[in-house]
């Protein structure tokens, strides 16, 4: 890419990348907030964990384009692109966080948790200081999975005018440019790389050694 | 002297409807160490974990000191009694001092309070608070795990100790050290144990009453001299098949010296 491409659309592939991470970011805290606590309420009642974990696989077999075609239409959200990007990405990060919470506290070992109850921890109690430390890297390799795939699916987005660096691509395309096509991926890779890179560095902090 | 534990004809049936505890009488009085033996399966833990209300009768009473478990605040219960399995069940996130302190931090207990009683409990169990305090569970060899539970137990000075097969797990010097450090702090702490155990030797070593049972069933509750001289032919089965057993062990140990045997 020349100093001239740069020159003419560096403003646009830095506004575009910081609309990019806000829709990501929304997106895995909001699904962050519902996976966590549905995680946890499923170890609770875990015969519900086999039906709500295929719903969540069910929404992320949806293919991108058509999962935001299908809020198009939805009254409030149809109103501005950026919210059916926003729950369209919220709805492909659910399963890996979900799935990652619970298996990561029905993982923990038994005797542990045993203890915890026979110790008389309170159920707060053993939740904040037992279940969910010794679950965290778990949840966290979720966490990862989910934002690592959201980046990439947010390219998606600016089909529906959400922006984010989905607009250049689908602009490159449109206009055979390549430039453009990469003005888009390699920030977006780039995002993906070092999010997977940052929460990977946290996720192995977070792990308890065993041995 | 009263009962610190009685349990009243208690059953105990699964969902499945199998009589796991049938009809199991029997009082615990204050101070004292009950072993409980029996054959894998035989109700001992479904017995032991009763008291603390891990298992909920469907039959019976349980009382510990005078009152019904069912009708006690089932988190004041359980912190009320010290509990030592097998498996430690140590935080493996949180240090020696920690985990020992885990139960006076969650009651509110001011921190300087915390660590000062978990450096204490932990040179009462014979492990040196500088050495090991910073430590993590897996950083300790299994001896030390179960002394660290030992001392995370007694760390709300409960009245009451369960302790499930503490020592099954180790070998047996390790096992042999535990149990002398084990009846030396019961003889100065006059806690009521129910100790739940494979382990004759163990049991006739740390015991005042020895209860065998089977299938659910409490077939003998005797002193451990009357428990060697029991003419119940239960009792003496168990006698002879735990004796087999070590003459095995010590055969494996040392074949050279093992006799032929036609």
């Amino acid at each position: 890419m020349s100093t001239g491409f740069l020159a003419q659309y560096g403003g646009q592939i830095a506004t575009l990348t910081i609309e990019h991470l806000w829709l990501t970011g929304a997106a895995m805290l909001l699904a962050t907030a519902i996976a966590v606590p549905a995680g946890i309420g499923l170890t609770r009642a875990p015969q519900w964990a086999r039906p709500v974990i295929a719903v969540a696989n069910i929404l992320q077999t949806i293919p991108s384009l058509a999962m935001f075609g299908f809020l198009l239409p939805l009254p409030w959200l149809g109103d501005r692109a950026a919210r059916i990007a926003i729950l369209a990405l919220t709805a492909y990060a659910l399963l890996p966080i979900l799935r990652n919470t619970y298996t990561g506290i029905r993982g923990i070992d038994p005797a542990v948790i045993e203890v915890a109850h026979a110790l008389g921890l309170t159920g707060r109690q053993r939740l904040f200081k037992v279940e969910l430390p010794l679950a965290a890297s778990f949840i966290l390799a979720g966490l990862r999975t989910a934002t690592v795939t959201c980046v990439g699916i947010a390219t998606i987005a600016a089909a529906v005018g959400a922006g984010g660096l989905g607009e250049l691509i689908f602009r490159g395309v449109a206009s055979v440019d390549n430039r453009l096509v990469l003005a888009g991926a390699v920030p977006a890779a780039l995002l993906a790389l070092a999010a997977d890179a940052l929460l990977g560095l946290l996720e192995r902090r977070l792990r308890i050694p065993t041995q | 002297m009263s009962a610190a534990i009685e349990f009243r004809a208690v059953v105990f049936e699964t969902a499945q409807g199998r009589r796991l505890l049938d009809n199991v009488s029997l009082s615990l009085e204050e101070g004292t160490t009950t072993a409980v033996l029996g054959r894998s399966g035989s109700g001992k833990t479904t017995l032991l974990r009763t008291v603390n209300r891990m298992v909920e009768t469907t039959g019976g009473q349980v009382l510990v000191h005078d009152r019904n478990v069912r009708d006690s605040d089932l988190i004041a219960l359980r912190r009320g009694m010290g509990y030592v399995i097998q498996e430690t069940g140590l935080f493996p996130h949180f240090s020696v001092e920690r985990n020992v302190g885990l139960l006076p931090e969650v009651q509110g207990a001011p921190r300087q309070q915390r660590l000062m009683r978990s450096r204490e409990l932990l040179a009462t169990v014979g492990l040196d608070p500088d050495t090991f305090a910073q430590r993590y569970p897996h950083q300790l060899s299994g001896g030390q795990r179960q002394r660290v539970g030992l001392a995370r137990a007694l760390a709300a000075e409960p009245k009451i100790l369960l302790m499930d097969e503490p020592f099954g797990a180790l070998d047996p010097l390790t096992r042999s050290e535990m149990q002398d450090m084990l009846r030396t702090l019961l003889s100065q702490m006059k806690k009521t144990v129910l100790l739940v155990t494979h382990d004759l030797d163990e049991a006739l070593y740390l015991a005042h009453r020895i209860v065998l049972m089977s299938d659910g069933r409490l077939i003998a509750n005797l002193t451990p001299e009357e428990f060697m001289h029991s003419p119940h032919p239960e009792v003496e089965s168990y006698i002879r098949a735990f004796h087999r057993s070590e003459i095995r062990q010590t055969e494996q140990q040392f074949p050279e010296n093992s006799a032929v045997r036609p």
